[in-house]
């Protein structure tokens, strides 16, 4: 199988994709089906065609749909009924240098020209994302513009109004504020991507006047690697845990053999610092929410000195678990994963020993391994395959480590007690379980999006179908926040609701792993119920479809008491609830006023 | 560069883009021979052969290349 992760190999992504993409189809992979409307201002047959590979290789088999060339702005503004029966999951505006060349000021005009003409230009965009939010409802994904090819101006271009260099990163600023104002619209960036490949390289006057690709064409799987991230990360295909390596990983040199004063970490040679670089980065990760976990072959002793070392960043406390033994790497990812209740393919391994990573590569599926052959190089490694792209950032996010630290705290007091009801009253636990409110959307739609295990349904949500289930009258739509003596877990349950006259269908019931075994679930059930009561409904519908990975909730609505009332072949069951005779299932968690 | 040598790469170029073992060039081979070898692919086929053999074709070659033998001549005089 050809790896499609960075750094590229070109010919298998480009010149030989029709293989590539055989075997993805072919690996025996589940994927998910999502629609992806492209409207180009360039030829788009490259781009999607290596879309497509990416996002395959990341459990996503898209469907396109693509306008014809430089036709976005007719096909986004007009009544468009392919489009509409097409119903995109997604809207991508494939837009660059090649679409305002035209529009760039230059050195007759005033600066309120300049400043109109910036203005315009901004409104014809803003417009079209505007009315396509409108009818398909839909995230939409957006290219900026990268710098222009050449300086009339030279240096001078980035600071004169008159100057294509300065107008561009104007106009980039006004798509930012909006990217930032407006959720479920997000900036592919282009101009990151093409300083990265390089300007000189990406602008291709053959690929543009031949074949009207508005960059060459080995910059395409750049453009698309960047673009498959926000999409992969919207559909809850984002990685969560970075296992890292110790020696010759975090430091340089062998704790074992040199000893703590021995590794090089630290500003004393170059060596040293490339790992202390690579400490900063990785840091970087854990405080916006991503989890680290150590997964080296040492005495556990060694490692922990070696993380104290004095020049170092990261500390032993920055890691949730810390896996320092001579057990194979596979087995010790395997049972971290287990410890943290996640799928192991929500883990990126580190290491820069070849012969680890093919053995981890061998037995565990869906793990990503990203070549770490050079510590100058690690940084862009893992930072190029873009496996935590940060699509929605929520308070939670900034939680993280400190909730699943939380979690090992509250395991060890529960080995204290014998009766396991004492142990959950004395956590003293209180939930917030309300209709979703907007500051907590974000964090839900995550949430509809990354929940594999205790989930009935496993129905995925965009931001707008949030909003709409939230406000259309037609949903009761329930958040739960949980916090107990440790601290705040934040949102860890959602349940969705549909109603049908007397009967309330589950669409959705979810709830963070994090939070099992606590009698959250009874919490949630007892306010549904009281809210169904409040509506005149009389009968809670429960569903389950099962997958690969939500077998723990397989008879969730049966512990609630439903009653099975149908099962097919393929183990879908359908439940149902008299609410009539409903007792309160919850008695250690006080619920929002009994505060 | 001989031209039995340049035959056989490009061919196998030819099977790796069209994903098709069973593809067979000769000289006289053109885009109608090759059912998916439409305007698109063309230029994906283009770029591979490019990088096979390290020659980077001018716009004019492109556009006046009529079949596979002309791909091969410009190829062979290059190489």
């Amino acid at each position: 199988m050809p790896r499609t992760d960075f750094p590229f190999d070109i010919a298998a992504l480009t010149d030989y994709r029709r293989r590539t993409r055989r075997e993805l189809l072919n690996d025996g992979s589940k994927r998910i089906k999502k629609k992806i409307a492209v409207l180009g201002g360039s030829t788009t047959n490259d781009v999607i065609k290596t879309l497509e590979i990416f996002l395959l290789a990341e459990g996503i088999e898209p469907e396109f749909y693509e306008s014809e060339y430089n036709r976005f702005w007719q096909d986004a503004m007009f009544e468009n009924e392919e489009l509409k029966s097409f119903a995109p999951d997604i809207i991508y505006i494939h837009t660059s240098y090649r679409n305002i060349y035209k529009f760039l000021p230059s050195a007759v005009n005033s600066e309120e020209e300049i400043d109109n003409m910036l203005k315009s230009r901004f409104e014809y965009f803003e417009k079209m994302w505007q009315r396509l939010s409108t009818v398909y409802n839909c995230p939409i994904i957006q290219n900026n513009f990268e710098l222009p090819p050449y300086r009339i101006f030279g240096n001078r271009d980035c600071f004169d109004i008159h100057g294509a260099v300065n107008y561009i990163g104007r106009l980039n600023a006004l798509f930012a504020d909006y990217a930032r104002n407006n959720q479920g619209f997000y900036i592919c960036d282009i101009n990151y991507v093409a300083a990265c490949f390089g300007l000189d390289k990406w602008f291709d006057e053959q690929a543009w006047c031949m074949y009207k690709y508005a960059f060459s064409l080995d910059a395409v799987p750049y453009v698309s690697f960047n673009l498959s991230h926000i999409i992969k990360s919207i559909f809850g295909k984002n990685k969560k845990v970075l296992a890292l390596d110790l020696d010759n990983t975090l430091w340089g040199g062998v704790v074992g053999d040199d000893g703590v004063e021995g590794i090089e970490i630290g500003e004393e040679t170059a060596n040293s610092e490339c790992f202390k670089g690579f400490q900063e980065y990785v840091k970087k990760q854990k405080d916006i929410g991503i989890m680290l976990t150590v997964a080296s072959k040492n005495d556990h002793e060694n490692a922990i000195a070696g993380l104290n070392h004095p020049e170092g960043v990261l500390r032993p406390d920055d890691f949730i678990v810390i896996k320092a033994n001579w057990e194979t790497k596979d087995r010790n990812l395997a049972a971290t994963a287990s410890e943290m209740d996640l799928g192991i393919d929500s883990f990126v391994f580190a290491d820069d020993n070849p012969t680890e990573r093919a053995l981890v590569e061998r037995s565990i599926n869906g793990i990503a391994i990203p070549k770490m052959d050079n510590p100058a190089e690690y940084i862009k490694t893992i930072d190029r395959n873009g496996y935590f792209e940060v699509t929605n950032f929520s308070a939670d996010d900034l939680k993280r480590n400190e909730m699943y630290k939380a979690n090992v705290a509250r395991s060890e007091m529960c080995a204290e007690f014998t009766d396991y009801n004492e142990y959950l009253l004395s956590l003293n636990m209180v939930a917030e379980i309300k209709e979703f409110s907007p500051v907590y959307i974000p964090r839900i739609t995550q949430l509809t999006n990354k929940s594999n295990q205790f989930n009935v349904t496993t129905k995925r949500y965009t931001q707008q179908e949030i909003e709409s289930a939230a406000t259309d009258g037609n949903h009761i739509t329930l958040y739960g926040k949980l916090s107990d003596t440790f601290g705040d877990n934040g949102v860890v349950s959602v349940v969705i609701g549909a109603i049908d006259g007397e009967v309330c269908n589950i669409d959705l019931w979810l709830m963070s792993c994090r939070v099992l075994k606590k009698n959250m679930e009874y919490a949630m059930l007892d306010t549904l119920v009281n809210e169904c009561k409040a509506r005149n409904i009389s009968i809670i519908k429960g569903y389950y479809f099962p997958t690969a990975k939500n077998n723990m909730v397989r008879n969730l609505f049966g512990d609630f008491g439903f009653d099975k009332i149908s099962e097919d072949e393929i183990g879908n069951t359908v439940w149902e609830l008299e609410l009539k005779n409903y007792n309160n299932k919850n008695n250690v968690i006080k619920i929002n006023s009994e505060v | 560069m001989a031209q039995q040598n340049i035959n056989e790469r490009l061919n196998e170029v030819f099977r790796n883009v069209f994903d098709d073992d069973d593809i067979e060039v000769t000289r006289e081979t053109t885009a109608d021979d090759i059912e998916d070898w439409d305007s698109l692919e063309h230029i994906r086929l283009i770029g591979a052969v490019e990088r096979e053999f390290g020659v980077k074709f001018s716009m004019k070659e492109v556009s006046a290349m009529k079949n596979v033998g002309e791909m091969m001549d410009i190829i062979a005089e290059r190489g």
